[in-house]
Formats: C-alpha cells, structure tokens, sequence
C-alpha cells in the first residue's frame, strides 16, 4: 500500500537556502524508507512538508501534489493539526517539552482534548514501553525530562510521537546527537516498529541508511537521483553520483 | 630595532578589567549612597504613628498613611489595566503578528510611548479622562494614566520574554498537533513568566513613583481620611513628597525625608520581589 505519493514537488524558501525539485516518490505503508544524501538535499524539507511543519517556515513557494492516504497534502484548507497527529515527528537534538517526562508523554493526547488521567497514564506507559524507556524511568515519571540522559531523552521524543498512534514516523536525523549504544536502541526500535507503522528517516550517514533502510531514496541537492529497495540501491546503484556517494567518493 | 614596552599582554589586560571594575563600581556609588543618605536622615521620622496616622497641623505632624494606602490603590488600579492590556498586546506582538507594515507602526508607537515625558501623559489624562470622559479627579482616572505611560515597558518586556524562549519548543509542540494557542499557552507562557513578571513589577515600580501623570488626574493636595470608592481623588506618596517639600512652610525635615524613605522602601520593595522572581526562575530554568 502507498503511504505517501509525492509527484513533481517543488519547494523554494524565501532566502533561497535548501529546496525540492520535481520530486517523484512513493512512500510504502510499513517499511522503513530513508531519505539519504549530502547535507542541503531537500530531505529535512520533504520530511517536513509530509506533515505541513513547514508551515512555520519561511516559504516562498511550493508547486507539485503530496497524497496522503490519498489526500491532497498541500490543500490550505487541510486540518494541519489532525494530519501532525497522524504524522509524528522526531529531530536530530533531543528536545524534550519543559515539562516532566510523563507530561511530554502525554502531552499530544492531551493537546487532542483527552482529560481522562487513567487513559492518560495508560497511553504514556504503553507509549514509553514502546519507545525501550520505561523500564529506565518508570519510577521518576514526574521527573523534569531534562533531568535523562541525551539517548533517554530521544527515545522520549520517539515515546510521545508514538502515545498519538500516529500512522507515520518521521524521524530527522535522529541519532546525529547520539553515542553508538544510544543509536544501536533507537535503530533496533526502528526495525520492530515497521509492522504496525510507516518509518520514514533521514539518518545521518550513509552506512545507517543501509542498516535499516527497507527502501532508499537519493537525494543531492534538492533533486531525486535514485529510488530503490535496499539491496539494490546499496548494492548496484544505476546512477554513477549514487555510486560515489555510497562509496564515499563525496559527502 | 625593538621597541620598548610599558607592559606586555597579560599585565595590560589585567589593567583593563581592573578599570573597567572600578568604572562599574562609580555606577553603583551615586546608588548606594542616596539609598544610605535618606535611610539615615528619615529612620527617625519613622514610627507606627507616622505610618498609620492622618496627618494633623497641616501636615507637620501625624502620619501620611493615606498617602500610603493612595500609592498602594494607584499601584493595583493601573496593574488592573496594564497588565491585562500590555501581556496580550506582547503576546499578540510576538506570537501573531505578521512581519508587515501595521505591526511595524505599533512598534514604532510603542518606543515613542516610552520616550514621552510623564508630564505629558498627566495633561493627556486629565484631558481625555478627566474632563473628555467627565471621570473627574480620582483614582479611575489617575490609574488610567499611568496605565498608558506604562503600558510600553509591560509590552516590550513581555515581547522580549516570549522571543527568549527558544523556538525549538514552538516546533515541537505544533508537530505534535498542538494549536498555535496551546503552544503558547501551555509551553511558552510559563518560560516566559518570570521575564513577563519582572517587566510587569518594574513598570508598576515606575508608575507607583511618578508624580506628574497623577498631578492632574487623581493626586490630592491634603485629604485626611481614605478614598471611599474610584472616583475619589486619594493622596499620593511621590506627590506628597512635592507638597511638603515646597508648599507648606516650616514643614519638618524630618518628616520629607520619612516620607521619601516610606516611597523609596515601597518602590526598592517591589524591586526586591522582581529580582527574587527573577532568579529563582534561572535556577529551575531548563534551557
């Protein structure tokens, strides 16, 4: 099934910084697509027009169709705030809400009208089970979230994103602030989460890419190069600039 | 050929922080010292009856407690009206408002609000409030006066507190499906509480030692009992202060330099409590 189909997107900023253009991808349910390339191709940019933060950007101009679910994503009349809840976030530096962990938790149920404490507290200890954290901070769950570690706060990024039930997983960078063992949690969360989610990642490196990758996406410089299950992208790139890239010719 | 050096880099630099220590420690001289000076010359004025007496003889003798309860009503009656006013006006400022031209046009008008003389708001009030409005001399419309020419420091402070807060919450929040108001309400009013309160208290502190915006508006020459309601005129610290100092002959000493004491606790009391604020929300900040 087709999560997300991207056709002929462009996007500029206002201060001409990184753009998209004439992107054509298709985004399955249930797998892990990752987004991957030289810093200042387009993929933070695709991955937040997939849930319109880039609203909050600077702009100029956005041409093309996003369908999600079969919806048209760039409609301006679009309930945003219903699609984030469906689309989740997480980004390159932990950064937990000023509040205590169960807050950060909850707070996306919260935000969505739900009051009831018993649910609440449900939600946040199935969500921080989900995300491998409950076992480390189920007994200072009213602690400020400042107070864990920088890979106890990430997988705390993951944990409220997933407390909505999202159906998709956008994950930037995730592990760029991370040590190694930190990294190895969140990409194994990754990998079991694909059965009941759709993942899509922009990891910082090209080797996490093909670790986890279950499809590959190129990009260099705001364009598309080449799209393709893992092996195939990994293994026998058509493109020669995929090819360098992968071998570390550039980057 | 070498040339010769006075002092080298180390010595040099450490020349520098000790002048520029000393050139700090010339600010806080005029401070401290007009603190001391009118600690020292109005204690003895000061004595429960002094604080909670009428004043009696023409105001030689007695006490100046309402002119006390005045400055404490004028205080909550402008915090009334430019809190409310001036906190949403920020939020609006840095929250909502587009990068355009009108939202230009009230910055600009806010800056020049601050430049304005105080004197100028007095006759404002006492033209738009007093006379236009028919409020009549009192404590409405006095409050109102200084609720304008306050109104800048709460806005820009309240302003300043909310861009402190990093944008990186803003995110955050709205990617987990918050709206712009839950954002600002749930996460970025409480971080910038502290800054908005300092704001809020020093603009109260102003307003509660001015003595031209309420000359006209509100401010009574002697009135021996406590205002009965709003529209009442209600006597004043800071303009008490004028009254005794150069209206009424063979007034004590003593009793001016009280009544500035009285003033001065009030003001540097209020002082005391934004810095509290202010510090002990640094020490639970968590960015």
């Amino acid at each position: 099934m087709d999560k997300f189909v991207i056709e002929n997107l462009s996007l500029t900023y206002s201060d001409g910084a990184e753009s998209l253009r004439g992107v054509n991808l298709t985004i399955r349910a249930n797998a892990v697509t990752v987004l991957f390339g030289p810093a200042g191709g387009g993929k933070s940019t695709l991955l937040r027009t997939l849930n319109r933060l880039n609203d909050l950007a600077d702009v100029a101009e956005v041409s093309g169709k996003v369908l999600f679910n079969d919806i048209d994503l760039l409609n301006p009349r679009l309930d945003v705030i219903a699609l984030r809840r469906k689309v989740g976030i997480v980004f390159s530096r932990p950064v937990p809400l000023p509040l205590t962990i169960r807050q950060n938790v909850s707070y996306g149920l919260e935000m969505a009208g739900e009051r009831n404490k018993a649910r609440l507290n449900a939600a946040v200890e199935q969500a921080l089970r989900l995300a491998a954290l409950w076992d480390e901070v189920y007994d200072r769950l009213d602690a400020p979230a400042t107070a864990i570690s920088g890979g106890q706060q990430q997988r705390l990024c993951l944990a409220r994103v997933l407390a909505l039930e999202p159906e998709v997983i956008l994950l930037d960078e995730p592990t760029s602030a991370l040590d190694p063992i930190s990294t190895a949690k969140i990409e194994a969360l990754l990998m079991a989460l694909t059965d009941q989610y759709t993942i899509v990642v922009a990891p910082h490196n090209v080797q996490q890419a093909a670790r986890i990758a279950d499809f590959g996406a190129f990009f260099l410089q705001g364009e598309l190069v080449e799209f393709g299950v893992r092996d195939k992208i990994f293994l026998t790139p058509q493109d020669k600039r995929t090819q360098d890239y992968i071998e570390g010719r550039f980057g | 050929m070498k040339s010769v050096r006075l002092f080298n880099a180390r010595q040099k630099q450490v020349l520098g922080f000790n002048l520029l220590r000393l050139l700090s420690l010339v600010t806080v001289l005029p401070i401290l010292g007009a603190v001391i000076y009118i600690f020292v010359r109005g204690m003895p004025a000061i004595s429960w009856e002094f604080l909670t007496a009428v004043p009696r003889s023409g105001m030689r003798e007695g006490g100046i407690m309402p002119a006390i309860i005045g400055t404490l009503y004028l205080t909550l009656g402008t915090a009334a009206f430019s809190v409310p006013l001036g906190v949403a006006a920020g939020i609006y400022i840095a929250e909502y408002a587009a990068d355009n031209a009108l939202t230009r046009l009230i910055r600009v008008a806010i800056i020049n609000l601050a430049g304005i003389p105080s004197v100028v708001y007095g006759l404002f009030g006492f033209g738009i409030f007093v006379l236009f409005l028919q409020i009549g001399t009192s404590i409405l419309a006095a409050s109102l006066t200084l609720s304008i020419m306050t109104l800048p420091v709460i806005i820009s402070t309240t302003e300043e507190a909310l861009r402190a807060v990093p944008n990186s919450f803003r995110v955050v929040s709205t990617s987990l499906g918050a709206t712009r108001w839950q954002t600002i309400w749930r996460i970025i009013l409480p971080q910038a509480m502290p800054g908005i309160l300092t704001g809020v208290i020093l603009g109260l502190e102003r307003a509660a030692g001015e003595t031209a915006p309420i000359l006209f508006t509100g401010a009574a020459f002697f009135l021996p009992r406590l205002p009965g309601s709003l529209l009442d005129a209600t006597m004043a610290l800071p303009y008490h202060i004028f009254v005794i100092s150069t209206q009424v002959p063979g007034m004590p000493i003593q009793i001016q330099y009280g009544t500035v004491l009285v003033l001065l606790v009030f003001v540097l009391g209020m002082n005391l409590i934004a810095t509290l604020i202010r510090s002990r929300a640094r020490a639970r900040r968590q960015w």
